[in-house]
């Protein structure tokens, strides 16, 4: 019996955690925007920002986008073959790429490559005081280095995510068209007549914008909080990862939910 | 970092952004391709409209003309209210008909329209007369097999009389 009590307890307090680990991310989240000004006015700490948030992520996510439409291109030819339709391969890459896979795997990737580098530099700052020393010079921590990378991060993810689908979109053509030989003109022509820019592309975009705000939040949020030894910081980078990941994915279910009955 | 390659790497990245957002909208999205953006509503009443959706293709001739904006049960007549977005260059006079038509063996549902010969034109709002359901497979074979059956006992009773 005292067992399990215990083991109700366990699930009670952990539950009670995680609530108020979100609550408190999205406390931080609303003081980081109340002390946006500054980072909006010296835009030049945003575009720094950018560059280690976006541009260091460049790589990845064109390779890793190039590669994720070219196997959505081979498979979706293999099955569609089978039904005759192979020249709706480019309908299936665009659509799932513009609606799902470009916004998901890139906020994926840009949680572990930039959002852990955010918490990362962040908690190490504090570890080394260097935050405390801004305060004793009267110079706001979460003004000057919080929301600059909030910002920087929020800006980034959205072209990322653009240059993910548009870059799977040119893997899936070369695939399909180039090396397997459906019609060019099928392709684009398909890809035209099923995707829609409000329902398709524009909904994309919204969904990595939302997914750039939680994980610049949750990354933020972690570095700001992490307890200031090597410990500590190793400890909050992972939990950046895990937490925005599943952030991500929870999100887009209810997002998707929300685009498919309609907003209006 | 110098502040000049670091701006230059950030507007390379934005413009980057910015021309795959176009390639996006263009040359994969329908943006530009949908015509002038003015619509009118024209509405239709349906027996049946089979698997028609929400933003399912209008064609005339073949050729895309509008889409439809919303299918709803009307409790009034006891069937189906459709209302279409048609493109505004494109006006089709009183007495068109519409019918809910199938792209292929099993592609999706669209509306035909078939232009009449009167000189009035439809205005927005108007309602097309001449309308024509979906065909439904298991009403086509009862159909096929009634008459089927009618005409065998047709020509057994001719035989008879024979």
């Amino acid at each position: 019996m005292e067992a399990v009590l215990r083991g109700i307890r366990l699930v009670g307090d952990r539950t009670l955690r995680i609530v108020e680990r979100i609550g408190a991310t999205a406390v931080f989240l609303a003081v980081t925007l109340m002390y946006s000004g500054t980072s909006l006015q010296r835009f030049g700490l945003v575009i720094r920002e950018v560059f280690y948030a976006g541009v260091q992520s460049l790589i990845i996510i064109l390779v890793s986008g190039l590669f994720v439409g070219m196997v959505l291109g081979l498979q979706g030819y293999e099955t569609l073959q089978n039904y005759g339709s192979a020249q709706s391969v480019g309908v299936l890459v665009a659509l799932s790429l513009a609606r799902e896979l470009g916004p998901v795997v890139s906020a994926l990737l840009f949680a572990s490559r930039a959002g852990s580098a955010i918490t990362a530099e962040i908690g190490l700052m504090k570890a080394t005081e260097q935050l405390s020393a801004m305060e004793m010079m009267a110079v706001n921590p979460m003004a000057r280095v919080v929301a600059p990378r909030f910002w920087g991060g929020v800006l980034s993810l959205p072209l990322l995510a653009m240059l993910f689908s548009t870059l799977g979109i040119i893997g899936g053509y070369l695939v399909a068209v180039v090396i397997l030989g459906v019609d060019s003109g099928a392709f684009w022509s398909q890809m035209q007549a099923a995707v829609d820019f409000r329902h398709d592309i524009l909904n994309g975009i919204i969904k990595s914008l939302v997914f750039g705000v939680a994980v610049c939040a949750i990354a933020t949020f972690e570095g700001y909080e992490a307890p200031p030894t090597a410990e500590g910081v190793s400890g909050a980078t992972t939990r950046t990862v895990v937490s925005s990941s599943l952030a991500i994915l929870a999100l887009d279910l209810l997002l998707t939910a929300f685009m498919m009955k309609g907003w209006d | 970092m110098n502040r000049s390659v670091l701006n230059f790497w950030v507007g390379l990245f934005v413009l980057m952004g910015f021309f795959s957002f176009l390639t996006l909208a263009f040359k994969v999205g329908n943006l530009g391709s949908e015509g002038s953006g003015h619509t009118y509503t024209l509405l239709a009443h349906f027996n049946n409209i089979g698997q028609l959706k929400e933003r399912a293709p209008v064609r005339s001739a073949g050729v895309l003309v509008g889409r439809v904006k919303s299918v709803r049960f009307d409790p009034v007549h006891y069937n189906a209210l459709v209302k279409m977005d048609i493109d505004s260059q494109y006006h089709f006079p009183l007495d068109t008909s519409a019918a809910v038509l199938t792209s292929g063996i099993l592609g999706e549902q669209y509306i035909g329209l078939d232009a009449g010969g009167d000189d009035k034109m439809l205005k927005d709002g108007g309602e097309i007369k001449l309308v024509q359901g979906a065909m439904v497979l298991e009403q086509l074979i009862g159909q096929f097999l009634y008459n089927k059956a009618q005409d065998t006992t047709a020509d057994s009773k001719g035989g008879k009389q024979k």
